[in-house]
């Protein structure tokens, strides 16, 4: 095959994944591609409103309230901050990986949004690999936080970097099974597929360990509490963002949030499913659902202390891996076994399921660690 | 195979991430595990000692205000106390009585401040931190009514206090008493049971009990080891023998263990206030000393047992209006002995919760 | 056999934050609406009575800092000294109170008003005619000044605001 073909064919297969919308396939990528990138600046303002808003209203106190009517142009008070800051570089610091970083960091929460529904059939291209996607996409801003660790050429952010990048990795885990969970009961990868197959009910109740194993997994991989060990406030390293300033900074702050986003829409589209509802239009519940996740992470940081690091990894290897394995076998034995059952004795099942694993699991597990003699 | 690691120097300097202060810690760290570590401080050396010198007996009494700002009504005690074992003063009943009802409340204020900022720096992110800072809010407010100041009260005189209490206190005092209890309720709610803040703090931070009673650590750390040593018991000063009140002791030595003690002391002050407010009598509030106290020579000694330990107040003088010498027994200071003991072998995160499970106060640290 | 740690007092933890959520601030919105402080409060400068005052200069003995300067000739008009100079260093004060304490003649009170910050260090430094209660410009506090106490606010106190849970 020649390179002609090759590019023929290609564009042809990409041609064939875009829904069937007036204008042809070029209007609808540049249409679409216009509407991610807001979506996504958007509802990050939104997120780090809620965010500083709730923080306040949890702690008895009111939080931003002066610039805009209540506060709502408060996030880009700071943005517009962080641009007029001078932008400073250490001198040893790896050219290439230092200023390639936040790139590298942000990229991938906008390429994310490439396969999420926000109606029935309205995303950018269904590609029937939709969640491997997602999953595969939303690892490369662990290798932009390495390259800044390496890059800022300072003993104590190559450790807050370290420190990150293991925990990403023992996380992936548990949230890969979790995922396998739900797609061994719908049977597709595309995301378009499984919002469809949530037509009686959301998978939340037919999956409430799944549930809870990938919310406790998707707050560890973003670094929200309590498991912001990396950007800690009151603690002593200051994570991998150090020697970052002005613009630089401002990108992994927005990459910080847009990668809560990310966990906030992939757990709507799983589990609750994505933009169904009765009365408002798709995207309105699509946005309302993804705000009312991000209200819930937002409550635990509120609520928690911080774990440790050794804790950190505890828990995902001795906690969370053997229950996201017990849960798909069980899946996968319900699925196989009683497919055509009536859902509400799976439901009640599933609950008991969840309690007993839990139970079990608490039992067998003790969090902390005992002191290391020198 | 073993890898080869290098030990390195952090310097966790004087400007805090965790606020208790400029105090300065530098430590030596094995990948993330303490090896050693070289507490230094002095940076908020101010000479009170020396300046109490220069000052009469009543103008030192702002003076101890100073020295632990969180919780001044114990120091102005214990200072009045000392002065009045000098020169001999008794003290009428009413101040006795408003001495340990200021005294206790400020027991409670400072011990919000201590479990606040010990659930700060375990990482909950300021929402229990401004919990009682509210709590704190409504104390602060008596005592703003009573004397006129939100902080550095200098209420307590030698021979009673300085003013008496108005007409509205009173009631405030009450509902302050009514509503107080449910929320200590609610903070055990929150916090106690949690699991999280069971695995970072239980088991961290030992003071075996004997190493304790060796270092002379008093207050809460030391309870918090299961010694069962008050002076409020052991050696009343004051009529603290006229109330009835348990001491709350720990068993482990961990950092769990002395925030226990500290909440549990809160529900004890509550007590003994509801019990002074009942048996306040009607009287003068101090007795008559003239303006410039001339004691006679001497020295005397008068410890109280201020939130933190044992405070303590020694004096001499030589028939002047000014001591001859003032010295300070600090507990924060004492307590920070064994502070090399208790962190090695634990990693930097943990470092900090143990710093400040200790609830130290750099003004008393470094006078 | 017993379970622990399952998570109950994570959950518990949370319906505790949620409750806190729903319920009033505590935070006052400071330009707009201002609180009462208390009536004895000890501002952050002195007011002096210029009838009251005979320059016997107890102030200035009594004073731990030493901020309190005090100049008078011997002219005595009705068994007083002549005032000519009453100086306060503010930015030395550390408003203890002990001048007023000590004054036999109740001619120094301790000023009602806080928001008194000044752009340059020597404007800091108050002479007596800034100082004077018979012109009316500054408000006296109650500090060992009892009578005074009914003709200012109301202190407006935390527990009075804040809705307590038996009540909800």
């Amino acid at each position: 095959m020649t390179i002609a073909n090759l590019s023929v064919d290609t564009l042809s297969r990409l041609q064939g994944l875009a829904p069937d919308w007036p204008g042809g396939f070029w209007w609808h990528l540049l249409l679409f591609t216009v509407l991610i990138i807001a979506f996504v600046l958007i509802m990050v303002i939104v997120t780090i409103y809620i965010e500083r808003r709730g923080i306040a209203f949890f702690a008895a106190r009111v939080g931003p309230n002066r610039t805009g009517p209540f506060g709502i142009f408060q996030a880009f008070a700071d943005g517009i901050k962080a641009l007029l800051k001078e932008s400073i570089t250490p001198v040893s610091a790896d050219k290439i990986a230092y200023w390639l970083a936040p790139a590298v960091v942000f990229a991938p929460v906008i390429m994310v949004f490439a396969v999420v529904p926000f109606s029935d059939g309205a995303l950018l291209a269904d590609l029937n690999i939709g969640i491997l996607f997602v999953v595969a996409i939303s690892s490369i801003s662990t290798i932009g936080v390495f390259m800044a660790g390496w890059g800022s050429s300072n003993k104590y952010s190559l450790l807050g970097a370290m420190r990150m990048v293991a925990s990403v990795i023992s996380y992936e885990i548990p949230i890969i099974l979790s995922v396998a969970g739900i797609v061994i009961i719908v049977g597709s990868l595309s995301l378009n597929d499984i919002v469809l197959a949530q037509q009686d009910i959301p998978f939340i109740l037919l999956q409430p360990l799944g549930f809870l194993l990938l919310f406790i997994g998707g707050c560890a991989e973003i670094n929200r509490s309590p498991f912001d060990l990396m950007e800690a406030d009151s603690e002593i390293v200051a994570g991998f963002h150090i020697e970052y300033s002005g613009i630089k900074f401002a990108m992994f702050y927005l990459g910080e949030y847009g990668e809560a986003v990310v966990m906030s829409t992939i757990i709507t589209v799983l589990f609750l499913g994505g933009w169904r509802g009765p009365v408002l239009p798709p995207w309105l519940w699509f946005v309302l659902k993804v705000a009312f996740m991000f209200f819930i992470m937002v409550w635990t940081r509120a609520t928690l202390p911080r774990v440790r690091i050794d804790q950190l990894m505890a828990i995902a290897w001795k906690f969370l891996f053997p229950l996201a394995l017990l849960n798909l076998i069980i899946t996968a034995i319900q699925v196989l076994v009683w497919p055509d059952v009536l859902p509400w004795i799976v439901i009640l099942i599933n609950f008991a399921i969840a309690g007993i694993l839990i139970l079990i699991g608490s039992r067998f597990y003790k969090l902390g660690w005992g002191r290391i003699e020198v | 195979m073993q890898l080869r690691t290098e030990p390195f120097v952090l310097n966790i300097g004087p400007v805090h991430p965790s606020t208790h202060g400029v105090f300065r810690m530098r430590v030596t760290l094995d990948g993330e595990v303490v090896i050693d570590l070289e507490p230094v401080f002095g940076y908020l050396h101010r000479g009170v000692e020396k300046l109490a010198e220069e000052r009469t007996y009543t103008g030192v009494v702002p003076l101890t205000d100073r020295l632990d700002y969180v919780a001044s009504m114990s120091n102005n005690l214990g200072y009045v106390l000392a002065v009045e074992k000098l020169a001999g003063i008794t003290v009428p009943e009413r101040a006795e009585y408003l001495r340990i009802i200021m005294t206790e409340l400020q027991r409670i204020a400072n011990h919000l401040i201590a479990v606040g900022s010990f659930l700060n720096d375990c990482g909950a992110y300021f929402t229990p931190f401004l919990y009682m800072f509210r709590e704190r809010e409504r104390i602060v407010d008596l005592f703003d009514m009573v004397c006129g100041q939100r902080l550095l009260y200098n209420y307590m005189r030698p021979g009673g206090v300085s003013q008496d209490i108005p007409d509205e206190f009173m009631p405030a005092l009450r509902k302050f008493l009514e509503q107080m209890p449910l929320f200590v309720e609610e903070y055990d709610r929150l916090l106690k049971e949690n699991e999280i803040l069971l695995a970072r703090t239980k088991g961290v931070g030992i003071l075996p009990a004997e190493m304790a009673i060796n270092i002379s650590a008093s207050g809460p750390v030391l309870r918090a080891s299961g010694v069962d040593w008050d002076l409020r018991k052991a050696d009343p000063y004051s009529i603290y023998d006229r109330f009835s009140f348990d001491i709350p002791t720990g068993t482990n030595g961990d950092c769990y263990d002395r925030y226990r003690v500290r909440i549990e002391e809160m529900k004890q002050s509550l007590r003994i206030i509801n019990q002074a407010v009942e048996q306040l009598p009607a009287g003068p509030i101090r007795s008559d000393v003239p303006h410039l106290i001339h004691p006679p020579v001497g020295e005397a000694y008068a410890r109280v047992e201020a939130p933190k330990g044992e405070l303590g107040f020694y004096l001499v003088s030589d028939n002047s209006i000014a001591p001859y010498r003032c010295h300070i027994r600090a507990p924060s200071l004492l307590n920070l002995t064994a502070l090399r003991e208790m962190m090695i072998g634990w990693k930097i995160q943990d470092l900090i919760v143990i710093f400040g499970s200790i609830d130290i106060t750099m003004g008393e640290v470094d006078r | 056999m017993k379970f622990e740690g399952y998570g109950k007092g994570i959950a518990k933890g949370l319906t505790v934050t949620m409750k806190n959520f729903l319920r009033r601030r505590v935070t006052t919105q400071y330009p707009e609406k201002k609180l009462s402080v208390s009536r004895r409060t000890r501002g952050n400068e002195l007011v002096w009575s210029k009838e009251k005052c005979t320059g016997c200069g107890t102030c200035a003995k009594t004073c731990p800092q030493g901020v309190i300067h005090i100049t008078t000739s011997t002219n005595l008009e009705d068994n007083k000294y002549e005032v000519i100079e009453y100086q306060v260093d503010t930015g030395y004060c550390i408003s203890c109170g002990l001048c007023v304490e000590a004054c036999p003649y109740d001619a120094l009170m301790m000023g009602y008003a806080y928001e008194r910050a000044k752009y340059r260090r020597n404007d800091l430094v108050l002479n007596k005619e800034d100082m004077t209660l018979e012109t009316g410009e500054k408000q006296p506090s109650a500090y060992f000044h009892p009578e005074l106490a009914d003709s200012l606010p109301e202190q407006t106190l935390l527990v009075d605001m804040q809705i307590s849970e038996k009540e909800e």
